[in-house]
């Protein structure tokens, strides 16, 4: 969808054209883009420093006991207070919230929006897998397409922010945290390089659909170890060369240092600075993962974890955080339970392991809030599995001083809603990302709009 | 033609079906003591659900109501009924009740492949001629609340193949899955699937007409052309036969033009995969003027395009609850789809078109009442009578009725909840699904199971029978040759595409 900006602006490039002889920008174009710039943005972008009070919300901090009539400021983008004794500043425009209940913004740990605007692969619209297995210096928030339709259709879910990764290869790039709202990527961006995403080579011989051959195919066990084992040895390298590059950036030569980009990008996670996404499901996947992440002492989340629930005493005892990868999905195998994927998340909390959702694509990031609402009806407790959206992936990428709660001093991603974020019928009330009170109106509400009222 | 060559085509299916079968009984002989019984084996003729919230769908809710279930069937429904000396009891205190959920679109059940996709126009293949009993996902999604499924052909074809309505009857064998008596059907796809957008052949391949939306809608025209033709040649035998003439020889069968046919007679539904408001309205057209209906547009993603247009033609629309932007076409899906179309009178349902949705069409049904404000009625309809009503089977099923099939499900919480569970669901009566029995069961599959692995490593021993009765599936509950769920399926859009 074009903002009514970009049909301004071009208006007044039309403008400029058919006045040929007018080479320079006429003083009404002008004009027009500055009452434009001033009077049609939209409430996403706000003049910054406008404050805002929620009052006489139920609100649920997650950082204590939610407050029963409570009222939070918003300044500058961040929580300026909340409690249940706090004063209105003047000035600020208030949001009577009687009778709905606030919780932080929800954060869907793992999609590809901005990222895919076409799941079917039109190429124009995807920008997720580069070439070649090992691309440790893209990273997706250079990609992140700002004017995506998906931004506002998935906030209107109440997701706010998301991890947004590159796939493909075996190191596929780094994941981005985004923002869902601005005008350019720097208003989005929350931390460029949330991530480096390794795509773990399978031992896993389940048959897949071969394009080459046009049949389904199962794997012999030979030849994906010996894949296997080609890929560990290529990453092991990977980690060596970054090593040596790391440390000959601090303390060799200038004069003999050539950059590289890739060995660069590498640094900070064999510094163990930068977390791994380690995308695998299979139990013995997950097993060697661990192993080799240990070894190699790089910072391990799990992604994807199918099968997580299988080892989850080893990945308590490592502290090894779990992103878990859609709680609506099929059982992996015919004898397992038929609610297996559906307790697991609850299997994994009891046991001490710390979890968050992920929809882990764009088309069904909205879905986030029933992914882990589904996971509480097979035995994860709501309070978990709201952490699970909020706290928990602000904490697994490091970035909890800002995120996940509702304190004072953090980014004011939060939402107003009439109920239970996590219960289907549950409406978005108000969102407001880093401060901003942001519009749920999106191109779904739009068309919807436009067709029931059809003569 | 009329009805002498249709009967022939079935019993032709009938055969095949019951080779089926007989390979199926030998299956089910070779690992008798693997395969769960039926539950269902189990009930009494008569059973009471006492004190459940009951949601009958089509006759409002009743509070602390019961309903006696004999012989298969709703005997009555309402808050006193007398509980019969011997009847099984069901306490629902404290849980909902619904009919059966219904799913208008799936693909479960299929023995490989669900698209034969060599051809533009599939018309001589039927799913019911491949049905497999032992998927688990029927038992998966009996676990859900779904009890009957329209198991579609692929839509890799303009035409595609008959379909087959089936009844999660889990553990009886593939002819015992039909709906008895449920009218046939036949699969259509429009827009980029049967012209292969988001596919193309290897090399070596060929590429198969039509490249374009155009080309679909001719391959349709033309076969309709030829099926008329087809028609033509026997009603004119027919007449010479019931004109007393002996000598008149019979046209030649045409498997492929025969269900064309009995859907030009209105003896055949027409459910047909689209998704933009164009292709779909061009097939309305076309189908008028066949002078044909098309009982269900399937995905219908753009039907709040043309919902107008839908309602005037009488075709129904089953559609997702929120699905968009996994294509091109996909692009303009709205989550309030379902929503308008009701609104203009449009029969709508809510399908899975997947293994895993179907286990949650309770909560697929919920969307509609945040986007478009439908009401728990409403909401509810589109995964009951409404698909009911699509399929032909509303005298049957799809509502809690004195007279109906007795499918019904118990959750513990209002089923429009993301977290009501299903508890118990029943089919003609019987208890196909029992989560607290399901839940039971799993130590002792999985200490068989060990068993059964230990086994393997050992010497081979001749096979020991024994019978575990009620036994939900599990490690037992498998065939053993059989592949993964994975195996079988391919990724849709690789076969030629189902979504």
């Amino acid at each position: 969808m074009r903002t009514r900006l970009q049909e301004l602006t071009a208006e007044a490039q039309r403008t400029q054209k058919m006045h040929g002889e007018n080479k320079g920008v006429n003083a009404l174009t002008l004009l027009t883009l500055f009452v434009a710039l001033v009077l049609l943005a939209p409430a996403a972008m706000a003049q910054s420093g406008k404050s805002y009070a929620i009052t006489g919300a139920k609100i649920y901090t997650l950082a204590g006991p939610p407050i029963a009539n409570g009222t939070i400021v918003i300044k500058d983008g961040k929580i300026a207070a909340v409690g249940a004794n706090v004063s209105v500043p003047s000035g600020a425009q208030v949001i009577n919230a009687k009778g709905l209940e606030v919780y932080p913004g929800l954060f869907n740990a793992v999609t590809e929006v901005g990222l895919v605007e076409v799941g079917s692969g039109e190429p124009g619209t995807v920008d997720t897998n580069e070439l070649g297995d090992y691309n440790p210096q893209v990273a997706a928030a250079v990609a992140v397409h700002v004017e995506s339709e998906h931004i506002p259709v998935v906030r209107a879910s109440g997701i706010t922010h998301t991890v947004s990764a590159p796939g493909g290869g075996v190191i596929s790039g780094q994941a981005s945290l985004i923002h869902l709202a601005g005008w350019v990527i720097d208003d989005l961006l929350g931390k460029k390089s949330a991530a480096m995403v390794l795509n773990w080579p399978s031992l896993s011989t389940r048959p897949t659909f071969d394009f080459a051959t046009f049949q389904v195919r199962r794997r012999p066990f030979s030849e994906a170890k010996q894949d296997y084992e080609k890929k560990v040895a290529e990453m092991e390298n990977w980690l060596e060369r970054a090593r040596h590059y790391a440390q000959a950036a601090e303390k060799g030569s200038k004069d003999n240092f050539s950059r590289d980009e890739k060995l660069e990008a590498l640094a900070p996670v064999v510094k163990g600075e930068m977390p791994v996404l380690v995308m695998t499901n299979d139990d013995r996947d997950i097993k060697n993962a661990v192993e080799f992440c240990e070894k190699q002492k790089l910072k391990m989340i799990l992604a994807g974890g199918r099968e997580a629930w299988k080892v989850k005493d080893l990945l308590k005892q490592k502290s090894i955080p779990v992103i878990l990868k859609r709680t609506q999905a099929l059982p992996a195998n015919e004898d397992e339970p038929y609610d297996k994927p559906y307790s697991g998340p609850g299997e994994l909390a009891a046991a001490g392991v710390k979890i968050a959702f992920a929809t882990f694509d764009t088309e069904f990031a909205r879905t986030l809030p029933y992914e882990a609402g589904h996971a509480v009806s097979y035995g994860l407790s709501h309070d978990d599995a709201l952490r699970a959206v909020t706290i928990n992936p602000a904490q697994i990428f490091g970035v909890d001083k800002e995120l996940g709660t509702l304190e004072q001093g953090k980014i004011a991603n939060l939402i107003v809603t009439n109920g239970d974020p996590l219960e289907i019928q549950t409406e978005v009330r108000y969102l407001f990302i880093k401060g901003q009170l942001t519009s749920t109106d999106n191109k779904h509400r739009q068309l919807y709009e436009k067709y029931r009222a059809r003569p | 033609m009329k009805t002498t060559s249709a009967t022939e085509a079935q019993r032709h299916r009938g055969n095949t079906m019951q080779d089926k079968t007989l390979r199926g009984v030998l299956a089910l002989a070779l690992v008798a003591a693997l395969l769960p019984a039926p539950a269902g084996a189990q009930s009494s003729s008569v059973t009471v659900i006492q004190n459940g919230t009951i949601l009958t769908v089509t006759k409002g809710t009743i509070e602390k109501g019961s309903i006696l279930i004999r012989d298969g069937k709703i005997a009555e429904v309402g808050k006193n009924i007398k509980t019969p000396a011997g009847a099984t009891v069901i306490d629902a205190s404290g849980m909902y009740v619904t009919p059966g959920l219904i799913d208008c679109h799936s693909h479960i059940a299929i023995e490989g492949s669900v698209n034969e996709g060599s051809v533009a126009v599939s018309s001589m293949v039927a799913v019911a001629d491949v049905l497999d009993p032992t998927d688990i996902d029927i038992y998966r999604e009996l676990a859900g609340g779904t009890t009957t499924s329209n198991v579609l052909h692929g839509s890799a074809n303009p035409i595609g193949g008959l379909n087959a309505v089936i009844k999660h009857r889990w553990g009886k064998g593939a002819k015992e899955l039909l709906f008895e008596g449920a009218p046939p059907g036949i699969k259509f796809a429009l827009g980029e699937n049967p012209k292969r957008s988001n596919f193309r052949p290897p090399a070596g391949f060929p590429q198969r007409y039509p490249n374009t939306r155009m080309g679909v809608m001719d391959v349709i025209r033309q076969a309709f052309i030829e099926a008329r033709e087809y028609k033509k040649s026997w009603d004119a035998y027919n007449k010479r036969v019931a004109a007393g003439e002996k000598s008149a020889i019979p046209p030649r069968r045409n498997l492929k033009l025969e269900p064309l046919v009995e859907v030009l007679e209105g003896k055949r539904y027409v459910h047909s995969h689209g998704y933009r408001a164009d292709e779909l309205r061009q097939l309305l057209l076309l189908a008028e003027g066949f002078g044909f209906k098309v009982r269900t547009f399937q995905h219908v993603l753009e039907g709040y395009k043309i919902a107008k247009e839908m309602a005037m033609h009488g075709v129904g629309g089953s559609t997702f609850s929120d699905w968009w932007a996994y294509k091109n076409e996909a692009y303009d899906a709205i989550p309030y789809n379902a929503a308008i179309m009701t609104k203009y009178g449009v029969v709508v349902s809510i399908n899975s078109d997947s293994a895993e949705e179907a286990r949650h069409l309770n909560q697929e049904a919920a969307k509609t009442m945040k986007y478009g404000g439908l009401t728990a009625t409403e909401a509810l309809k589109l995964v009951t009578i409404n698909p009911a009503i699509q399929l032909g089977i509303d005298k049957r099923v799809g509502s809690i009725e004195a007279g109906k099939d007795a499918d019904l499900v118990i959750w513990d919480k209002h089923p429009l909840s993301v977290y009501a569970v299903a508890q118990k669901s029943l089919i003609d009566g019987a208890v196909y699904f029992d989560r607290k029995k399901d839940i039971e069961q799993r130590a002792e599959i999985a200490k068989e199971k060990k068993a059964l692995l230990e086994k393997e490593k050992k010497p081979a021993e001749p096979a020991k029978k024994e019978s575990g009765p009620g036994r939900p599936p599990g490690a037992a509950g498998k065939a053993p040759e059989k592949k993964p769920a994975e195996a079988k399926k391919p990724p849709m859009n690789a076969a030629g595409g189902a979504r």
